[in-house]
């Protein structure tokens, strides 16, 4: 093999090993972190583990949210017309964060409740995040999302 | 009344004008008739005058309140300032497609104006792939996304408004420098193709096209900054970045074209990794059409996927279909024929360059499959997943620790063979300082060590010595500063200029992350809060009534000891039109730190949720970017980008020579 050749080789095999160990410690790093999506119903049901952050996706159900008088602690229900969760938050939500909207929320279950980290609402009045149409299409509400947004 | 129909005429025109662009040239050069050749750049330029004239319309129709069109109807309001209406020209689905397709329209007005030293062929042939994206982006505007749709006989009287989100400065500035930079790829997408089609590889092509992907990169690294510095006053509760989906599809053409640059500094100084550039070329463009089709068809949940019709995605996803498919089918046809001249010593600037890529390449892999890794498992039938920052750290932190460790090697080896231990001799007094420094910045910035903020300011440190060991080199060579800088290559000082601004941006990121204080509060009038070394009192709030929205306006006073430092003003705002509320964050922005007051939401009694933080050195990041994307435009303004292509300069022929 002429020398040009050999370099060639070994660092194509240099290439190739280097890409393997990457693309593996990316698969690791997304078996690791990824956040499993739940509906209000599945949570309801405990299906969804207590130990790992998820994501629930609904409607802020009308006249849930209760705020703590002293802190900044809040809490609401997200859902899909047939099954309700009650979300605990800290901090502060979303300006487009509003009672009979769509919401997706991060966090860990703890007994059938949601402790969320993170609430995020849509960017404008005609989106709805994917997630959310999801949940209502599963319970089959999908018809009461259609006739708010219309 | 009549000129929204001038305007679509005008598109239809484009569109045509287009169609001829795409043909005419390659035609005449498979026919080898000069004549069909040498439409090209007349075409391209009348396709850039009717975009110009369509989107000058549109923005009319903005100006003038004519809401008989549906998406001035849908996108503004009488009560909406003029500077807003001109650029909610791009603020929705519709106008942002017409400015990108006027972007790739004035790219090619500049190819077909700059392009004289580059033969005849060469040139039609990349005005006419330039043409076929062009088709490509107008039929698809054309036929899904019209701009000029009427609504009539009933139009209304008064628009919707512009998503109150989007009222602001960064609207101006931020998807114009973006699109900029994702349209700038077609041009070495097209010049890479347009070798590919006449076989012609030799130095020249890379020296051509090189100038052309330097300042798409620049404007690209100005977009994604901007976009970053406006997520963090406006939207982002004094977040810079969130890795959210539309954010990963703007980084990941970066790293491909920040790869792609390095590797043409091979091409064209050494001929080598041609067929390597060549595939680079086409994955950028690729990447940053992929961009376009996660923005524009809401598959995923992002701040950016404003309402959206999924139908259109399919159409944006059959054309990067032909295009990734096209261009790679042509790649594998012919790149076999590209020759690849000479060898390299294990030990080069060749090798490293080479680090670089694999780097960069892996970190767009990597940031790729987590982007799209929710897609793929829905497209499976698996469980609906999203994937978060947690993850895109712990992949991109490190891989780009590696790969600033490696930048200061580059520029202080030489091509070819650099074994010669002095070349890096300075490089293990470096290697301490960066490391003191690293250990001593954290006590003395926050008395307490951290080993992130360590790495981080050795990191940063590193690169900013070895990229001055490299200046000093090379003005020992020339004598003085000042002969060094009217001769020596601009690329050389934009490259300085990029690897500084990598520095401050390190530095930047890893204050911000590791050090940032940041507080939650419950705060009615009256009452002080301490932030840092300041204390922050409410005074109280006020309704105040602005253009087009009611705002609660509250008052803080910062004070530093007893001293009144500043009086800021943060805001509450309900749009009238929309009733949508926005946050106004108030910000005294500084050197050394930012103070971020935000105001949450009313918690009854008066009082409401604040937001306090600190953000030390949040400006460095921005201003780093900067520094990189100046450095870009300082370096095409070489000389040698000027030359004819027969005077090319002696090294750059070697390894054409030798091929």
């Amino acid at each position: 093999m002429n020398p040009k050749r050999k370099q060639r080789l070994l660092i194509i095999l240099g290439l190739v090993a280097a890409l393997g160990v990457a693309v593996g410690l990316v698969l690791y790093a997304l078996s690791q972190n990824i956040n499993l999506f739940f509906t209000p119903t599945q949570i309801a049901d405990n299906q969804a583990p207590d130990s790992r952050i998820i994501r629930l996706g609904g409607m802020v159900a009308e006249g849930s949210v209760e705020r703590d008088p002293e802190s900044l602690e809040v809490s609401f229900e997200v859902t899909d017309f047939q099954n309700q969760v009650r979300v605990t938050y800290t901090g502060i939500l979303p300006d487009l964060f509003r009672e009979g909207q769509g919401v997706v929320v991060q966090g860990r279950v703890l007994n059938r409740q949601l402790q969320a980290t993170e609430v995020l609402a849509k960017h404008d009045e005609n989106y709805m995040p994917p997630e959310v149409t999801e949940a209502l299409r599963q319970s089959g509400q999908l018809d009461k999302l259609k006739g708010m947004t219309q | 009344m009549i000129l929204p129909e001038i305007g679509h005429f005008a598109l239809v025109l484009a569109f045509a004008i287009a169609l001829c662009q795409a043909v005419f040239p390659i035609y005449g050069y498979y026919t080898q008739q000069e004549g069909f050749m040498a439409t090209a750049k007349p075409l391209a330029v009348m396709q850039g005058l009717a975009l110009a004239l369509s989107f000058g319309l549109l923005m009319y129709g903005f100006l003038s309140h004519d809401f008989s069109l549906k998406y001035v109807a849908d996108n503004s309001n009488l009560d909406l300032p003029w500077y807003f209406r001109m650029s909610a020209v791009w603020g929705a689905h519709e106008g942002s497609l017409l400015l990108w397709a006027l972007i790739l329209a004035l790219w090619g007005v500049a190819v077909s104006l700059l392009s004289r030293g580059i033969p005849e062929k060469m040139g039609s042939l990349v005005l006419s792939v330039m043409g076929m994206i062009a088709v490509g982006f107008l039929a698809f505007m054309l036929f899904t996304s019209n701009p000029f749709v009427r609504i009539l006989p009933f139009m209304p009287g008064n628009g919707a408004d512009l998503n109150p989100l989007l009222q602001d400065p960064g609207l101006i500035f931020h998807p114009p420098m973006l699109y900029m930079g994702y349209v700038g790829l077609s041009v070495a997408f097209s010049f890479a193709v347009a070798s590919l089609i006449s076989g012609e590889f030799d130095s020249s092509w890379a020296r051509w096209s090189r100038p052309w992907t330097v300042v798409a990169w620049a404007f690209l690294t100005i977009g994604i900054a901007l976009g970053s510095w406006w997520a963090y006053y406006e939207l982002g509760w004094g977040g810079w970045w969130f890795w959210d989906p539309v954010e990963n599809a703007s980084l990941i053409p970066w790293f491909i074209a920040t790869a792609l640059m390095h590797s043409l500094a091979v091409t064209e100084k050494q001929g080598l990794f041609r067929r390597w550039t060549l595939l680079l070329a086409i994955a950028a463009f690729s990447m940053s059409l992929l961009g376009t089709f996660l923005v524009r068809s809401g598959v995923l949940t992002s701040v950016h996927a404003f309402a959206n019709d999924p139908e259109r995605g399919v159409f944006i996803l059959g054309f990067l279909v032909v295009v990734v498919g096209g261009s790679l089918t042509l790649y594998a046809v012919r790149a076999s024929k590209v020759s690849t001249p000479g060898e390299f010593g294990w030990i080069s600037r060749e090798s490293f360059l080479l680090f670089n890529n694999l780097l960069l390449t892996v970190m767009a892999v990597s940031v790729l499959l987590g982007t799209l890794y929710p897609l793929l498992v829905d497209a499976l039938g698996g469980d609906k997943v999203s994937v978060g920052a947690p993850f895109f750290n712990a992949v991109f932190v490190p891989l780009a620790a590696i790969l600033v460790s490696g930048m200061a090697f580059g520029p202080l080896s030489v091509w070819r063979q650099s074994d010669d231990p002095k070349l890096f001799r300075p490089l293990i007094v470096t290697l301490i300082v960066s490391i003191l420094c690293g250990l001593l910045w954290p006590i003395i910035f926050e008395n307490e060590f951290a080993t992130g903020t360590a790495i981080g300011v050795s990191l940063a440190v590193w690169v900013a010595i070895a990229t001055q060991i490299d200046v000093f080199r090379k003005v020992r060579a020339y004598g003085s500063l000042k002969t060094l800088l009217a001769r020596v290559e601009r690329g050389i000082i934009g490259m300085w200029m990029a690897h500084l601004g990598v520095a401050f941006m390190i530095f930047g990121v890893v204050m911000v992350e590791n050090h940032t204080e940041h507080r939650d509060l419950r705060m009615g009038a009256g009452d002080t809060q301490v932030l840092g070394r300041y204390d922050v009192r409410m005074k109280g709030i006020e309704i105040i009534q602005g253009p087009n929205y009611m705002a609660d306006q509250a008052t803080f006073e910062i004070y530093e000891g007893e001293h009144l430092y500043k009086t800021v003003y943060p805001q509450k705002r309900r749009y009238n039109a929309s009733s949508m509320v926005m946050t106004e964050a108030a910000i005294d922005s500084g050197f050394t730190r930012d103070l971020y007051i935000a105001m949450g939401e009313p918690l009854g009694g008066g009082d409401w949720a604040i937001r306090l933080s600190v953000k030390p050195f949040v400006n460095w990041i921005w201003g780093g970017a900067f520094l990189m994307g100046f450095g870009g435009f300082v370096s095409i303004t070489d000389q040698r980008y000027r030359r004819r292509a027969k005077k090319s300069g002696a090294s750059a022929e070697a390894g054409g020579a030798a091929a």
